[in-house]
């Protein structure tokens, strides 16, 4: 087979979304980033709002999701990124308005932005990347780190004495009056990554339908962070952070 | 012996700071200073000397942990770089007002906003003007070495102390992130609480019966009152004027120019130097250790000698203003300078002097 | 004497490590030393590089614009930094590189570490090669010294590697050739 006759139409067996550019994405290989990224990019396709959907960029390594989605976008400050939302969305009611951000920056950095977005009910989605560690910085401790997980900062294992127990921010987010769907998901397998696009679906539908704010934390690896190879990073990810984690919606009103 | 040892910056902070008897460090990371958490996260002080190491949620949260537990008389210190720094500006306000001694590092990277990791110095104004609201200043620690990150913590807390007042270590990307030769300074115990009480009497380790109540607080509403508070600010940073300016000359004797340059930019000069003597060129390199104080009076003296001044900074020119302020008119000053996080080359720097001075 | 080097590849071939094991080389042998790494998300697959400075005096500045040894372990840092060897310089390439310097001031040598340790099993120690042809034609160090820099640079729990990375060292040795 030549290499036209491969890539003659009637072959193809998936077509990336336009909205995914052809930038090359940065993040490591096995990250569960770029999954997301796609699966985001693929929705606003489907539901045909490309043009009223304005992402928020958060600091962390998701920082240059600006240069992988065709939309438009602000990038906000470490952990403000639900307070830059809340202006955009203010101002322009009509648009669907969406914060992507790891857990440092939304559960440590952030946190005071994030409940009190939530709180406030405002009508955007929030993607959370839990991958339990900084990973743009190099592998610190993050507030949704496990008990015992070693990291740079916390390099005999978190120790819940010094350091607090791991914070389960999105089962507190779902105890707010103004959120009305919270949900967790992954993207480790072909079901999980099936049932992590219909959530941020339907994270876009309550916003149109101004039902208040939809939550949708992605527990992730970071193969880099956690040293691991990307598929014993999986494993990991399914062995211990599950556990702690659990997936399935946690409120949908 | 002394034991010589092979380190970054960042370590050599942390090294120091446990040596020291620092009493408590709180952080949050970012680069290119995270080594400096890191590093105590791995020697575990708490097991041996008793500090207390805690990872913030966030910069806000970590500055007001130094405020805590500057107000108990501990010797407490945090560490950033410029976006973070910009974010503790609230609290270090605060910190100067209520008279805390404490230290802050900040590992300079190249900004506006979130900028670059890569060095910088653009934060001079912010760390010798004072950063946040009110008349307020900082002595600032300008280290040029590894050497120097470890020496100018155990001396940045001597003077916090001294005059009750934050004190920053104002370095950047190239030293934290460097490795050069260190002797560590020596082990000195933590106080004990007798001895705060002894030597600090104003820290709220508890009123004792009999004792005056201690309030730390830097809230005056009347205005009478938060003048004198002002004025006795001010007398404070006279006397800090006159004591504590620290710089070192290199090849200054006979300089028809001289250069000025703090940190990384001064060893970037050091080179420029060597180089343009060996031309003929009669160069030499003032280098402000305390940014401020600054070392008016020398560069006052050197505007006499001299025929012209370079400013070299890793920023648009900020510094120049005070080299300026020195010079008052008597000779030419001109800045040269790289921005967003990039180190000037030695032959840029005299190419750069032989364009705007040495004409 | 002062020797300014620059190592540079990319982010896993141990490059900021073979800098840390000469600047402990130095320490070793009373010199003043620097070890000046470029520093960032390099683990998301960028170029890693290392300033290395050794000297009987005082240095100056640990950023330079030229040096003394250039070694380049992948074509990017060849294109970038063979014009910044000091003339009459030494410029070290990995033998995976397909477009070498065509300058005539410099000494120019070729080691084909990668491929070697490829077929040897040795990625391992891929950097400890390297290091060995580097202190075969600029004897700046000597192997015992590079070995006792090794030890220092390294945790206890991997002391046990120090005869393999040994034998790095005196492969690399063997391996370098002049090319012009
Ligand atoms: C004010 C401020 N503090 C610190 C940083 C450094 N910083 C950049 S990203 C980050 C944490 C990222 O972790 P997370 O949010 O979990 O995202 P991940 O990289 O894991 O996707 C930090 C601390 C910064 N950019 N700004
Ligand atoms: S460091 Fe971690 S979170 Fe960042 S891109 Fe790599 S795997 Fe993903």
């Amino acid at each position: 087979m030549t290499t036209n006759e491969i890539i003659n139409p009637a072959n193809l067996v998936h077509k990336k979304t336009d909205l995914l550019t052809d930038v090359p994405m940065h993040y490591c290989p096995g990250c569960s980033h770029g999954v997301v990224h796609k699966l985001l990019a693929e929705v606003i396709d489907e539901m045909g709002i490309q043009e009223e959907t304005i992402g928020v960029a958060p600091v962390g390594c998701a920082v240059f999701a600006y240069n992988y989605i065709d939309i438009d976008w602000q990038q906000a400050a470490h952990g403000r990124a639900p307070a830059v939302a809340t202006g955009i969305k203010r101002l322009l009611p009509e648009r669907y308005v969406f914060t992507y951000q790891g857990d440092g920056d939304l559960a440590a950095i952030g946190t005071a932005e994030t409940i009190h977005a939530c709180n406030r009910g405002e009508n955007i989605m929030i993607i959370f990347i839990n991958n339990g560690i900084y990973g743009m910085t190099g592998g610190q401790m993050a507030p949704t780190t496990l008990e015992g997980m070693k990291t740079s900062t916390s390099p005999y294992g978190r120790n819940v004495e010094l350091n607090g127990y791991p914070l389960n921010i999105t089962k507190l987010l779902a105890e707010l009056e103004g959120t009305c769907y919270v949900t967790r998901q992954s993207v480790h397998n072909v079901a999980g990554v099936r049932r992590a696009k219909k959530a941020i679906q339907k994270g876009f539908e309550n916003s149109e339908l101004k039902k208040g704010t939809s939550v949708i934390e992605i527990v992730s690896t970071c193969n880099s962070g956690w040293k691991l190879s990307p598929a014993a990073s999986n494993d990991w990810m399914v062995k211990n952070m599950f556990p702690a984690y659990p997936l399935g919606d946690l409120k949908n009103v | 012996m002394e034991e010589v040892r092979l380190m970054k910056g960042n370590e050599a902070i942390a090294e120091a700071a446990i040596r020291c008897g620092c009493d408590g460090y709180f952080g949050y990371p970012i680069t290119p200073q995270s080594e400096i958490m890191e590093t105590m996260m791995l020697l575990k002080p708490w097991e041996t000397t008793g500090m207390v190491v805690l990872q913030a949620e966030s910069e806000v949260a970590a500055i007001n942990m130094v405020y805590g537990a500057a107000g108990c008389g501990k010797k407490s210190m945090t560490s950033s770089s410029s976006p973070g720094i910009s974010l503790k500006q609230e609290g270090i306000s605060y910190i100067a007002s209520a008279e805390l001694p404490c230290v802050i590092v900040n590992v300079m990277r190249g900004g506006p906003g979130l900028g670059t990791i890569q060095p910088s110095q653009a934060d001079y104004y912010q760390s010798v003007k004072g950063g946040g609201h009110g008349d307020y200043k900082m002595i600032v620690l300008a280290p040029a070495s590894v050497q120097e990150m470890a020496d100018h913590t155990v001396l940045a807390f001597d003077l916090a102390f001294k005059y009750r007042t934050p004190v920053m270590l104002l370095a950047d990307g190239v030293i934290g992130q460097m490795m050069e030769k260190v002797v560590l300074p020596p082990f000195q115990p933590r106080m004990t609480e007798e001895e705060i009480r002894e030597k600090y009497p104003w820290g709220t380790l508890g009123k004792l019966k009999g004792n005056k109540k201690n309030v730390i607080t830097s809230l005056a509403l009347l205005s009478e009152e938060m003048e004198k508070t002002n004025n006795h600010l001010q007398a404070k940073y006279r006397e800090i004027e006159k004591n504590e300016v620290l710089y070192e000359e290199f090849q200054c004797e006979d300089a028809d120019y001289l250069i000025v340059a703090f940190g990384t930019c001064a060893r970037v000069c050091q080179k420029t130097v060597e180089m343009a003597r060996e031309e003929g060129i009669k160069v030499g390199l003032l280098r402000p250790i305390t940014l401020f104080p600054f070392p008016t009076e020398t560069i006052k003296k050197y505007a006499e000698q001299t025929k012209g001044m370079l400013s070299v900074e890793m920023n648009a020119g900020q510094m120049i203003d005070d080299v300026r302020l020195a010079v008052n008119g008597k000779v030419p000053v001109e800045h040269y300078g790289r921005l967003g996080g990039i180190v000037p080359a030695p032959d840029e720097v005299l190419n750069a002097l032989k364009e705007k001075i040495v004409k | 004497m002062k020797e300014e080097i620059i190592i540079s590849g990319f982010g896993g071939q141990g490059v900021l490590s073979m800098g840390k094991i000469l600047a402990y080389s130095g320490l070793l042998q009373g010199q003043e030393v620097s070890w000046m790494p470029s520093y960032g998300p390099e683990q998301r697959g960028g170029t890693a590089n290392v300033t290395v400075i050794l000297s009987d005096e005082r240095i100056s500045s640990p950023v330079l614009n030229s040096y003394d040894t250039v070694v380049v372990l992948n074509q990017p840092s060849m294109d970038k930094f063979e014009s910044k060897v000091k003339p009459g310089g030494t410029l070290i390439f990995d033998g995976t590189i397909q477009h070498v310097s065509a300058r005539k001031d410099i000494n120019i040598y070729r080691i084909d570490a990668s491929n070697y340790a490829t077929e040897h099993n040795m990625l391992k120690t891929l950097n400890m090669i390297i290091l060995g042809g580097l202190i075969q034609v600029r004897p700046i160090a000597t192997v015992e010294n590079v070995l006792q820099g090794l030890k220092k640079s390294l945790p206890e729990r991997h002391h046990h590697l120090l005869p393999m990375n040994e034998e790095a060292i005196k492969t690399g040795m063997n391996l370098i050739e002049k090319v012009n």
